[in-house]
C-alpha cells in the first residue's frame, strides 16, 4: 500500500520531475511504519554511541579496581552494580559494547568482502566453475565452523605468544602486541565463517543482472571481465549486499560473545559481553546484577539488530518480504 | 537414490581428508606440546615421553601413522589426561552429549512443530501472533543468557531443579530446555511458514470439499509439504546442537564431549582438541548426509536434482 503524501499533489509533481522514487528513499519510507524496527535503530544508536564514547562518559574505566567495595547491587554511584573486584559494571558492559561492535564491523567487513568476490565470480562466470564453486558452499555449510574457529583460536593464540616471547627475547623489551594480536585474529577468524549465506545471495543476484541488456551491451563494447564485474555487477547488487550484511552482524557479535563466553575470546581484563555473561554466570547466586545486566543488554542488541535487519529487508527487497 | 548415496559419501571423503590434514599440521605448527608443563624432566624422561607419543619420529611418518591409527578408529594418546587415548575419552563423553541433544531435538520438535502448526491454521490472530511472538524472542536469546537466567529462575530462586550436574532425571530438563529453545522458535517459524502455503493450495481445497475432517486434512494432507523446510533445517539444526552443547555442558557441569572438548582448549590438550574436531566434522557430515536422504525420500522431486 503506498504511503499517501503529506500534500499529495506538490510531492507527486516533485518525486516525478526528479526521478525521486529512488530504492532507498522508497525503503526509508517503508522502514519507518516498521515500529519494532524504528525502536531498534533507536536503541542500537543510544547504545552503540554510548559504547563508542566510553573513555569520555563511562563513570569508570573498565578496569579501575576497588576492593574495598567489592561486589554491590545497582545503587546511586554505581547505577548497575559492581563485581566482585568492585569494577563499575555500567562501564564494563559499555566497553563491552565497544568490543562487540567493533567484532561487528570488522568480521562483518571480513565476510562481505569474501562472500561478495566469491558469490559474484561464480554466478558471472557460470557453468561448471559455479557448480563447483555452489557446491564447495554447501559442503562448508555442513562443517562446524565454530569449533574449528575455537582450534584455530587456540592454535593462534599460542603461535602468537611464541612469537612474543622471540622477540622479547631479541629486542630485550616485552611489546604487547599480544592481545590485540589475537583480538584482531578472532574478529578475521568470525568473518572468514560467515560469508556463506552472502555468497549464495550475490551469487543469485548476479546471474539475474548477468542477463540483462546493459551488461550485454557493456560485453558488445569490448570491456573485459574483470571490468563488467567491478563496475556493473557489483555495484548493481550493493543494495541487497548492504540489507544481508545488517543480518550478519547480530551472528557476528553472537559467535564473539558465544567464544568469549567460553574463554577463547577476549581475555581478562578486557570486558567483552560474552565474558560479563560468564562471570556474572558463575556468580549469579550471590550477584544476580552480574548476570542479568549484561544479559539484558546483549539481548537487547540481539533483538534490535534483528529487528532492524529484518526490517531493512522487508523494506529494500520486497519480493523478500515474508507475508 | 543409491546413486545419490553413494555419491554424497564419495564427496566426503576428499572434505574429511583436509579437514585431517589441516588439523594435524596446524597442531605440529603450535608450539607447546605435552613436554612444555612436564615441570624438571631429565632427558631420559624427555626421550621417553616423545617415544610415547611418537614425536621423535619425521612428521611424515608420524602423519601416516597418524592416518593409519584413524583407520582404525584410534586417535592417539591424550596430552593431558595421562593414560587415557582420545578416542576412548570421547567413548566415555559422548553418549552424555548424544543423550542430551536427543532430549533437546524432542523437546524442540514437539514444541516447535506443535506452535507452528496452531499458529498456522488461524493466520494473524492471538493464536498466531503470541506464539510467534515467543518464537521472535527465542531466536534472538544465545544459550549463555538462557541457560544462567533458567538456572537463576527455576534452580536459584523458585528451587525445583539442581542448578548444575547429571545424575537425576531431573537434572535433565533444564539443559535440554536451553539447548531446545533456539530450535523450537526456528521450527515454529518454520512449520508456520511451510503449512501456510500447503494450506492455501488447491488439492487441501479439494480434500475439504471432498468433506474430508479438519484433522484428516491437515496431518494427512498438509503436513507432509508443510514440514520439508523442517526437515532441511534438521541439518543445520545438528551443527548448531554440537556447538550449542559446548556452551550448556559448561553451564549446566555436564560430563559430555562438549565440556571436554572446551576444557581441552583452555587446557592446550591439542590431541584431544584435534581428536574431538575430526570427530565433530565426521559425525556432522554423516548427520548431514541421513538428513538430505529423509529430504530426498520425502521429496521426490529432488532425486532429479
Amino acid at each position: 500500500m503506498p504511503q499517501p503524501p503529506v500534500n499529495p499533489s506538490s510531492a507527486a509533481l516533485e518525486s516525478e520531475m526528479e526521478g525521486d522514487h529512488s530504492l532507498w528513499r522508497d525503503a526509508w519510507r517503508r522502514l519507518q511504519k516498521n515500529n519494532l524496527a524504528v525502536l531498534g535503530l533507536i536503541f542500537l544508536s543510544v547504545l552503540g554511541l554510548a559504547s563508542l564514547l566510553a573513555p569520555w562518559i563511562a563513570p569508570n574505566s573498565y578496569e579501575a579496581q576497588n576492593l574495598a567495595l567489592g561486589a554491590t547491587g545497582p545503587s546511586f554511584n554505581h547505577w548497575l552494580g559492581t563485581d566482585a573486584l568492585g569494577r563499575d559494571l555500567l562501564s564494563r558492559i559499555l566497553y563491552g559494547g565497544r568490543v562487540s561492535i567493533a567484532a561487528g564491523l570488522c568480521a562483518t567487513a571480513v565476510s562481505l568482502t569474501i562472500g561478495v568476490l566469491y558469490g559474484t565470480i561464480s554466478g558471472f562466470v557460470g557453468g561448471r566453475l559455479d557448480v563447483v564453486m555452489m557446491r564447495l558452499v554447501d559442503i562448508l555449510y555442513s562443517l562446524p565452523f565454530p569449533i574449528f574457529v575455537i582450534l584455530l583460536m587456540v592454535f593462534t593464540k599460542d603461535l602468537g605468544d611464541a612469537v612474543e616471547n622471540r622477540l622479547a627475547e631479541w629486542l630485550g623489551v616485552r611489546m604487547d602486541i599480544g592481545k590485540s594480536w589475537s583480538l584482531i585474529l578472532l574478529f578475521l577468524a568470525i568473518g572468514a565463517v560467515e560469508w556463506l549465506t552472502m555468497a549464495r545471495i550475490v551469487r543469485g543476484q548476479v546471474m539475474s543482472l548477468k542477463k540483462q541488456e546493459f551488461v550485454e551491451a557493456a560485453r558488445a563494447l569490448g570491456l573485459r571481465r574483470r571490468r563488467i564485474i567491478v563496475r556493473h555487477m557489483i555495484p548493481n547488487v550493493f543494495g541487497i549486499v548492504v540489507v544481508y550484511a545488517t543480518l550478519i552482524v547480530p551472528s557476528v557479535m553472537l559467535l564473539e560473545a558465544f567464544l568469549s563466553f567460553l574463554g577463547f575470546g577476549v581475555q581478562p581484563p578486557m570486558s567483552s559481553w560474552g565474558t560479563l555473561i560468564n562471570d556474572g554466570a558463575s556468580k549469579m547466586e550471590e550477584h544476580w546484577w552480574l548476570l542479568v545486566f549484561p544479559g539484558i543488554a546483549f539481548a537487547a542488541t540481539l533483538f534490535s539488530l534483528n529487528f532492524v535487519g529484518d526490517g531493512l529487508r522487508d523494506a529494500v527487497d520486497v519480493r523478500a518480504s515474508k507475508d | 537414490m543409491l546413486r545419490f548415496i553413494v555419491r554424497r559419501l564419495v564427496e566426503m571423503v576428499p572434505v574429511l581428508f583436509i579437514v585431517i590434514t589441516a588439523t594435524f599440521f596446524m597442531m605440529k605448527v603450535a608450539p607447546g606440546g605435552p613436554l612444555d608443563n612436564e615441570k624438571a624432566t631429565t632427558k631420559e624422561i624427555r626421550e621417553r615421553l616423545e617415544e610415547y607419543y611418537g614425536l621423535n619420529k619425521p612428521i611424515l611418518q608420524q602423519y601416516v601413522k597418524f592416518l593409519k591409527g584413524l583407520s582404525r578408529g584410534e586417535l592417539g594418546p591424550s596430552f593431558k589426561y595421562q593414560g587415557w587415548n582420545v578416542d576412548e575419552l570421547i567413548a566415555d563423553a559422548f553418549p552424555v552429549s548424544l543423550e542430551l541433544a536427543c532430549y533437546a531435538l524432542a523437546f524442540a520438535l514437539t514444541a516447535g512443530l506443535l506452535a507452528g502448526i496452531i499458529a498456522s491454521l488461524k493466520p494473524n490472530s492471538l493464536r498466531d501472533y503470541i506464539p510467534m511472538a515467543i518464537a521472535t524472542f527465542g531466536i534472538c536469546l544465545p544459550t549463555f543468557v538462557t541457560g544462567p537466567l533458567l538456572i537463576l529462575c527455576f534452580g536459584i530462586l523458585l528451587g525445583w531443579y539442581n542448578s548444575s550436574g547429571w545424575f537425576f532425571a531431573s537434572d535433565r530438563v533444564l539443559p535440554a530446555i536451553t539447548l531446545g529453545f533456539y530450535y523450537v522458535a526456528h521450527i515454529a517459524r518454520l512449520a508456520r511458514g511451510g503449512m501456510l502455503e500447503v494450506l492455501g493450495q488447491d488439492f487441501i481445497r479439494t480434500a475439504r470439499a471432498k468433506g474430508a475432517s479438519e484433522g484428516r486434512v491437515v496431518l494427512k494432507h498438509a503436513l507432509r509439504g508443510g514440514l520439508l523446510s523442517v526437515v532441511s533445517f534438521l541439518g543445520p539444526a545438528i551443527t548448531g546442537l554440537v556447538t550449542g552443547s559446548l556452551v550448556v555442558e559448561t553451564i549446566f557441569q555436564i560430563p559430555g564431549l562438549g565440556r571436554f572438548f572446551v576444557k581441552a582448549g583452555l587446557n592446550r590438550d591439542y590431541t584431544m582438541l584435534m581428536g574431538t574436531v575430526l570427530f565433530y566434522a565426521f559425525l556432522i557430515m554423516v548427520m548431514n548426509l541421513i538428513v538430505d536422504i529423509i529430504q530426498v525420500w520425502l521429496n521426490p522431486r529432488l532425486r532429479f536434482d
